[in-house]
């Protein structure tokens, strides 16, 4: 379901054969590589952080994927993951680092405070993030299981080897 | 299990302080505004409740006077708990501040104002702590809608 078959096409007898080429599309080859290297900007705030440190440490270790270096600037990013309950105060912090991120970024709502405001529905708590920011992937659960984020980003890698990638051009 | 303070507590502060009951171990006084500021200042002077632990509010919608201010103080001497409750109504909900007398005071009482409303005189430092600049309202008096927010970011449509 994740992966593209790409054909490998020996070379023709009698040429050298060491030699292989293989076919593909220019979207589909950025997209092979920018799919493996999700970096992500964790942007916590509550319990759920708790479920982030263990999807990412070994056992679950999301380093498989191409997205366990967390970077702690928003313009060294490409995915940022909301992860926890924001405020209605927290919002225009939320705003201005995803706002800080170059393209081409994707954003992950990590456990149901993220997506839709959980069980939050009150003076304080913003009723999902995408209320304010487009979000890519939603996770529920509270907390999510590992094997739900890890899903979470294999589909988010899904869309992103299937998207088309605005960097190819007629000159590319 | 009363402790022994709590006998010379009844004894002094009876009933200048109001009534006193003993609730959950703690000796628990309902007493006027006017008598806050003293009761605290003998509280930590004469019988070493030295701690102050928190003031909230409780909004009795409905009744008169609508709010209850509950103090609550701990004695490190003694490791008991005593609470102060006062009274005052929805037109003037203040009571005297008690940053005279323990500098923590300050931050809970600029979050009491945040959720309740309530002032503080002689706290001239009650800028939201809590909730943010531009908010309407108090979020935990009653006739605070339960769903209201107010959103600083505009929703995308």
């Amino acid at each position: 379901m994740y992966a593209r078959t790409i054909p490998i096409v020996p070379a023709a007898k009698g040429k050298d054969a060491s030699f292989e080429y293989l076919t593909t599309r220019k979207d589909e080859l950025i997209g092979w590589a920018r799919k493996f290297s999700i970096f992500p900007y964790p942007f916590v705030t509550a319990c759920c952080a708790m479920e982030f440190m263990a999807v990412s440490a070994s056992p679950y270790d999301t380093d498989r994927f191409g997205a366990a270096l967390p970077r702690f600037s928003p313009r060294q990013a490409d995915l940022l993951m909301v992860v926890g309950t924001v405020t209605h105060k927290q919002a225009p912090v939320l705003l201005k680092v995803y706002e800080q991120m170059c393209e081409p970024k994707w954003v992950m709502a990590f456990g149901v405070c993220a997506t839709s405001g959980g069980f939050y529905q009150n003076y304080a708590a913003l009723p999902g993030i995408d209320k304010i920011i487009p979000v890519d992937i939603y996770i529920p659960g509270c907390p999510p299981r590992p094997e739900m984020v890890i899903d979470g980003i294999m589909q988010l890698q899904d869309q992103i080897a299937r998207a088309s990638h605005p960097i190819v051009t007629g000159k590319f | 299990m009363a402790s022994p303070v709590f006998a010379s507590l009844q004894e002094r502060l009876v009933p200048a302080a109001g009534p006193a009951v003993l609730s959950h171990g703690l000796l628990a006084f309902t007493l006027a505004p006017a008598e806050l500021l003293p009761t605290a200042q003998r509280l930590k002077t004469e019988f070493g409740f030295d701690v102050f632990l928190d003031v909230t509010a409780v909004d009795w919608l409905g009744q008169a006077p609508r709010f209850e201010v509950v103090h609550h103080f701990y004695s490190t001497a003694h490791k008991v708990r005593v609470r102060l409750k006062t009274r005052v109504g929805a037109d003037d909900p203040s009571v005297d501040s008690l940053v005279p007398l323990y500098g923590s005071a300050a931050f809970m009482e600029r979050e009491c104002h945040d959720m309740y409303g309530i002032g503080f005189r002689g706290n001239d430092d009650l800028r939201p702590i809590l909730l943010y600049e531009g908010f309407v309202g108090h979020p935990l008096r009653k006739d605070y809608p339960k769903t209201q927010e107010q959103p600083l970011v505009p929703y995308r449509s």
